[in-house]
């Protein structure tokens, strides 16, 4: 059982529903997005900005918030979804100021510099657990207790630069950093283990001096709050091993002609297609 | 007027290395706050090293990991650190260009990389020849490119980039140049060029410990009447573009002098700027050419590819010549 009531992981349920529906008109308003990755992601970023992070959607940049970084940052939509529900901006904003030139502020990829709680301005893929290392190493020297999460793709552990700042973070025992990695086991062309197998994923960020968590099912918000129970109260100056969560998730999550499908990767999406995924969505909800 | 320069009549060998290390530990020593990063290339007996021991809690050695390295050191800066990250030159181009491109320069962050033993100085070959990295730094956006003349200049920038805003690479030559520069007080300013020599026949610009051949090819043309200027373009970028006009107009004779290959570094800015003014007189760059180097220490590869005071009036006289 988690430490997170019932009652709030069926709020976080409903949140997690809507989630999913505004992401789909977003991205059906913008015409582009990363679809697949982004409803996979739903469960794992709603709990994180909803019940577990330290962030104020008044005051995203107060000194001791928790720190994000989205190093699949294809899957940004996910997270402008989330601000917009969370009253920082619009749906109508983000929409307007998509990816349009002078005034953008949200683009496929998350910039920093134009759209405020983004913490780390990402895109290339292999980049976040390097940089989330180096906050954790920064709040181990402020004395901060704020926390480090990263979250990354299966797809993208294989890049070499995830390994040499596993390394790091294991060497350091950086108990104030935690990773997530979004398991959805499909990358561009096909399925992770026919394109580059990650497995045995948690016997070996464990040989890299991690704590591995697993998630049966991530797209499971009882279980992903269970996860996040586990990870102990932040302490800069506690030597102890980060935490790997890996959670395994379904691409496309909640729409059956998404699920598992490499297709939806990226794109855009058509209004026939909208209204069918819209109605999917509904009906796949979580029945507890 | 010319700063006034030593090169004259002192010999004495400078270390920028050390001292970029020693200043960094005396501002450490004067409540600087800042941030040390390394991958497994500082002794810690060298002067950085006085860091390590003094400061461990801010020092953090990635192991031979230049790529999480640079990474990380964007993450301390995104925290609100300066990060000052010590590279082995030669593998911090090449092995972190995407993490100098995209973690420290496109987030925008007070990181400064330190990369030494620049250009053919490491000696080991061209694994170890870093002499394409001012022309893949020169096309990073928000990235400030310096590269010391001597040791003193090299304090200058060092204790200058704490309170600098945002990216910035600083190249240093692996050991010995003799100092340059007499008045320690000389004010130092990123992207304002230094004349370190008049001259008005010719014009040579110059950074980094390729300066000091200038002067001493100045110093031999002199003897044959040729007055020969030597400009000190320490920023590449910004570049002051407005100093090598004023100064290539001056002459009509211009040449380029750099340990780094012809094709992108200094010579190449120099040559889009002239270029751009429509100048008309004569050029030549002289550095590496391109083409992996042959093996030697780095006097031996200079000599053989003039790119010292032998070979620089070698090249100007024949440029005069055409």
């Amino acid at each position: 059982m988690s430490k997170v009531s019932m009652e709030r992981i069926l709020e976080l349920d409903d949140k997690c529903l809507k989630i999913r529906k505004d992401l789909l008109n977003f991205i059906y308003r913008i015409g582009m997005g990363h679809l697949g990755g982004e409803l996979s992601l739903v469960e794992i970023a709603v709990a994180l900005y909803y019940e577990y992070m330290k962030f104020d959607p008044s005051n995203h940049d107060m000194e001791d918030r928790d720190r994000l970084v989205l190093s699949k940052a294809h899957c940004s939509e996910t997270l402008y979804t989330i601000y917009s529900d969370l009253g920082i901006y619009t749906m109508d904003y983000m929409v307007e100021h998509f990816e349009s030139l002078e005034t953008a502020k949200f683009g496929m990829h998350c910039n920093r510099k134009y759209c405020g709680p983004i913490e780390v301005s990402t895109g290339s893929l292999g980049h976040g657990l390097p940089v989330a290392v180096g906050l954790a190493l920064a709040a181990r020297k402020q004395n901060a207790s704020w926390r480090t999460y990263v979250i990354v793709g299966d797809g993208e552990l294989n890049e070499g630069t995830n390994w040499e700042a596993m390394m790091a973070a294991g060497h350091y025992q950086l108990g104030n950093l935690v990773a997530i990695v979004d398991k959805n086991q499909v990358q561009m062309t096909g399925p992770t283990e026919q394109v580059m197998n990650i497995d045995p994923l948690a016997d070996k960020v464990r040989a890299f001096g991690w704590e591995a968590i697993e998630v049966e099912d991530g797209n499971d918000m009882l279980q992903i709050c269970e996860a996040f129970d586990q990870i102990p109260p932040s302490d800069p100056q506690e030597r102890r091993k980060p935490i790997f969560i890996i959670a395994n998730t379904v691409k496309g999550k909640g729409v059956d002609f998404m699920e598992g499908n490499p297709k939806w990767h990226g794109g855009g999406i058509a209004k026939e297609q909208l209204d069918e995924a819209l109605a999917q969505v509904e009906k796949n909800r979580m029945v507890r | 007027m010319a700063v006034k320069t030593t090169f004259d009549f002192d010999q004495m060998l400078s270390n920028a290395r050390e001292a970029y290390g020693e200043e960094l530990f005396n501002m450490a020593n004067e409540g600087y706050d800042f941030m040390f990063t390394y991958s497994d290339n500082v002794a810690p007996s060298s002067s950085a090293g006085k860091l390590l021991k003094d400061y461990p809690e801010r020092c953090v050695n990635f192991g031979i990991a230049e790529p999480n390295q640079v990474g990380a050191s964007a993450g301390m800066a995104l925290a609100g650190e300066v990060v000052f990250a010590q590279v082995f030159g030669p593998f911090l181009p090449l092995r972190a260009a995407d993490q100098i491109h995209t973690d420290v320069a496109y987030n925008d962050v007070n990181v400064r990389l330190i990369g030494t033993h620049s250009g053919v100085t490491a000696g080991g070959g061209p694994t170890h020849n870093d002499v394409v990295d001012l022309a893949l730094y020169r096309a990073i956006p928000n990235l400030t490119i310096v590269v010391p003349a001597d040791a003193n200049q090299c304090r200058k920038v060092v204790r200058a980039s704490f309170d600098y805003e945002g990216p910035m690479v600083i190249r240093i030559d692996r050991a010995g140049s003799p100092n340059i520069y007499a008045d320690d007080d000389y004010e130092f300013e990123f992207g304002k060029a230094i004349e370190a020599l008049e001259g008005t026949d010719v014009t040579i610009f110059s950074c980094g410990s390729m300066l000091y051949e200038c002067l001493m090819a100045a110093k031999e043309m002199k003897k044959d009447g040729v007055s020969v200027g030597v400009i000190d373009m320490h920023t590449i970028k910004p570049l002051d573009e407005e100093a090598i006009i004023k100064y290539s107009k001056k002459t009509g004779v211009v040449v380029t002098v750099e340990d780094h290959s012809i094709n992108g570094g200094l010579g190449g800015a120099v040559a889009e700027v002239l270029m751009e003014e429509g100048y008309q007189g004569k050029f030549k760059r002289i550095g590496m050419p391109d083409e992996f180097a042959v093996l030697g220490t780095p006097d031996e590869v200079y000599k053989y590819y003039g790119v010292e005071r032998t070979g620089i009036v070698k090249t100007i006289n024949a440029l005069m010549e055409k």
